[in-house]
């Protein structure tokens, strides 16, 4: 199986996926660590994280298959959501808490 | 030509009205994820190329035009891209 059909297994393999450098536990990129906190502050207690410095395929590939150049990358429901920048500022309008509620990760606010 | 004058001939694709390029590479000197030698930049931008699009289509038009230079010369690159109408409507949003 080409990367590419490895990609699109995990990102659909749960609600959401993380591409990052380091664990959520043990990051190694300031941006990274910024994503799992976003995401630990909307409420989800576990993250499926997959660590790209541990594999050259995923770590390139990853940037082909959302035609996106940089890492992290935040997937929910199979799609691609953002960065760092997008991820934080959908964070502040209330949008990624919505999108998480409705991929049934957290409870609805309000 | 440094990296940020690479960059700001590039962005002049997009016209920009407004653009702030910072070099944030000494904050994050030495860490793993760095270790290709690429710089950490920090990028504002206003343009009307971007109204009426997502954030994720905006940086993806930014990224399109810096082309290879995001293999190379930039590791890392946060992004805030704004028309000008969102630009005047938000003076005072914080940095993050």
């Amino acid at each position: 199986m080409d990367i590419q059909s490895v990609i699109r297994e995990q990102v659909s393999s749960h609600p959401v996926v993380l591409y990052m450098k380091g664990t959520p536990q043990f990051p190694q990129c300031g941006f990274s660590a910024a994503v799992v906190q976003v995401l630990r502050n909307c409420g989800l207690t576990e993250v499926a994280a997959i660590n790209v410095l541990e594999d050259e395929a995923v770590r390139s590939g990853i940037k082909e298959y959302a035609n996106w150049p940089t890492i992290p990358q935040l997937y929910i429901q199979g799609e691609f959501v953002g960065g760092c920048d997008i991820v934080k500022e959908m964070y502040e309008t209330g949008e990624l808490q919505d999108m998480l509620a409705k991929a049934g990760v957290i409870a609805a606010s309000s | 030509m440094s990296t940020i004058e690479h960059i700001r001939s590039r962005l002049a694709a997009l016209d920009p009205s407004s653009l702030d390029i910072q070099d944030d590479s000494a904050l994050h000197a030495g860490h793993v994820g760095a270790k290709g030698g690429g710089g950490h930049y920090r990028l504002m931008i206003v343009s009307e190329h971007f109204a009426g699009l997502s954030t994720v289509a905006r940086h993806r038009m930014i990224y399109a035009v810096l082309g290879d230079m995001m293999r190379g010369s930039i590791h890392a690159l946060a992004i805030r891209a704004l028309t000008a109408d969102e630009a005047n409507s938000q003076p005072n949003r914080k940095e993050t």
